[in-house]
């Protein structure tokens, strides 16, 4: 007997922090914000006896929002360590507004204790003082804890620095879904296939990550524990199974079926249970997206002519277009404040990310790179990551949400696709 | 008779090929059927009109507009074919797999793949095809057939390919 010839897959369960992180996808900043808060990080003391630099993590992290300028401390010597050791004329010659000082202290247990200080470099005062102690492994997580402490205190929006965003990778013929730290840092693989892997959705949570998979030779949706790599099938209905969305509740999720024909959108529980149509139109309904209140899903709809954003309950019922700009608007995804929405406009051949308004209706056109796809927005709402293409090659990008400041993030090894910025987890 | 030659013919060419890999267009599929690949008389598919280069039922594709999924005049020849075909092969039956090229929403482009296959579906049902003889599905842009990108191989991609079960 021939036996079956399957699509050779791999599930993983995602590793904690590993020892020696590398990086998947290296970011450049391409454009960076309006106005850009100089600021001077000081090496932390005895980190030069560390394996990872804390100091370095927490700067890139800064330089990578767009929102910092670096400022040169090299001849600054002793590197104070204690506020009483700063010297603030020689930071305010060099044109800072803030300070970062710290230390590392190894313990007798193996594990090590880091604090740091943000000083306020004019009036001369603690602006954050914390201390952490920590395994070695958790070295990079208390980095991006730190800048996000910083970035915070600085700029008054909550820190990304310490989420995660999944991905697909294809090189040749193999895809394969990646989470990676939001630095583009310890990429580890939940799914390799042979076959397309699209649409990641995180659960609000961040504990499971749903996808669709064509490992079965046609699309379905399943749903995967990041932490034990376990999975199930969520939707394996007749025809083609995909867009899952997750209510905020994590009780129910949103995907789009074609088993009565053509593509509509359906919602059931998160255990398979309790399949309901949502929407009934004649043409094309797809793409669902819950608003953060979860009383809203905002989809694409083909109803009066071309693909549009419409909104409905979450329940199902009345829907209204929101979208009115040209002939094709799609992939539509809420801020996390509920308030605009971001969505991928064609226009004059170009697929760009945009940004809407839902009181006032107001568009912003947001990106200049010309074919766009699957935007995201990260859980603070400052930044859109989506996919695109620069010279021939599939490439990550991301887009604060008023447009200035830009990063590339690269994979040299392949295509990257379908982006999806992870939550913030407590 | 014209089995045991046909089987002879078959083990003639094997002899000569030791070592090569069989290589498949299609995905490989669960074979528990105990298909033999030169036994096709049960289903009655009358294997050589399906793939003789002078019969248009050899042609499998149908390509459509960009963002359209309705069947151009020039492809009607071709569905109406193949639609006789399975009209009057009652044991035959096809899978409808509707493409899209790459630009724009991976998910919408599902839809719009899924639109294409169901088009060229209604086309048969109204040519007395039963839904019984035809599945559709979707790959959307995920199995381009050609990968540069431009109008060349974004014009190969958006498309519906008829392929009978059992090829």
């Amino acid at each position: 007997m021939f036996g079956k010839i399957i699509a050779r897959i791999s599930l993983l369960p995602l590793l904690a922090a590993a020892a020696l992180a590398h990086a998947g996808l290296t970011i450049e900043i391409v454009g960076s914000g309006a106005t850009q808060i100089p600021v001077a990080i000081v090496p932390f003391a005895q980190e030069n006896t560390l394996s990872q630099s804390i100091t370095g993590v927490v700067g890139a992290d800064l330089a990578r929002s767009g929102l910092f300028k670096m400022v040169d401390t090299a001849g600054i010597v002793p590197p104070p360590s204690q506020p009483n050791d700063i010297r603030y004329p020689d930071f305010r010659s060099r044109g800072a507004d803030a300070i970062v000082i710290g230390a590392v202290a190894p313990q007798p247990d193996g594990k090590l204790n880091v604090q740091f200080r943000l000083m306020d470099a004019a009036r001369q005062t603690q602006l954050a003082g914390l201390s952490y102690t920590i395994a070695p492994t958790q070295l990079r997580q208390t980095a991006h804890r730190i800048a996000d402490v910083i970035y915070e205190k600085l700029t008054g929006d909550v820190g990304v620095f310490g989420t995660k965003i999944a991905y697909i990778l294809k090189r040749g013929k193999r895809f394969e879904l990646q989470v990676a730290d939001a630095d583009g840092f310890s990429p580890q693989t939940v799914l390799a296939s042979n076959e397309p892997i699209i649409s990641p959705a995180w659960s609000a949570d961040g504990s499971k990550l749903a996808y669709v998979s064509f490992e079965k030779k046609k699309p379905m949706v399943y749903v995967q524990n990041l932490l034990t790599g376990q999975r199930k099938t969520l939707a394996s209905f007749k025809g083609s199974n995909s867009a899952p969305a997750w209510a905020p509740d994590g009780s129910r999720l949103a995907v789009v079926l074609t088993l009565e024909g053509h593509s509509q959108i359906y919602s059931l529980n998160a255990d398979g249970s309790g399949l309901k149509r949502l929407t009934s139109s004649p043409l094309v309904d797809t793409e669902p997206n819950f608003s953060p209140d979860g009383q809203w899903i905002i989809f694409t709809s083909d109803r009066s002519g071309g693909p549009q954003v419409y909104r409905m309950p979450a329940s199902g019922g009345a829907a209204s277009r929101l979208t009115f700009d040209g002939g094709y608007n799609v992939t539509p995804r809420f801020a996390p404040d509920g308030k605009s929405f971001a969505f991928i406009q064609r226009s004059n051949g170009s697929f760009n990310v945009a940004v809407q308004d839902i009181a006032t209706g107001q568009v912003q056109v947001l990106t200049d790179t010309r074919l766009d796809e699957s935007p995201s927005f990260a859980p603070n709402g400052r930044m859109i990551l989506y996919a695109t293409e620069i010279r021939g090659r599939g490439t990550l990008a991301a887009v604060s949400s008023d447009g200035r400041v830009k990063q590339r993030l690269s994979e040299m090894s392949g295509d990257v696709r379908e982006p999806a910025w992870g939550p913030l987890v407590k | 008779m014209k089995k045991l030659m046909l089987s002879a013919v078959v083990l003639g060419l094997l002899a000569g090929c030791a070592g090569q890999e069989v290589k498949d267009k299609a995905p490989v599929e669960d074979k528990t059927g105990g298909v033999s690949t030169s036994g096709v008389e049960g289903q009655g598919l009358g294997a050589d009109e399906l793939h003789d280069p002078n019969n248009i039922l050899s042609k499998r594709s149908v390509y459509f507009d960009f963002d359209k999924y309705d069947v151009k005049g020039e492809y009607q020849p071709l569905v109406e074919a193949h639609a006789k075909y399975l009209t009057g092969h009652q044991g035959a039956s096809v899978v409808l797999q509707g493409n899209a090229d790459e630009r724009g929403s991976r998910e919408y482009n599902l839809a719009l793949g899924q639109r294409r296959a169901e088009s060229v579906k209604k086309m048969m049902n109204v040519l007395g095809v039963q839904d019984g003889q035809i599945e559709t599905v979707s790959f959307g842009e995920e199995k381009p057939k050609a990968e540069c990108h431009d109008e060349s191989c974004w014009s190969q991609n958006r498309r519906a390919d008829i392929v009978y079960k059992g090829e």
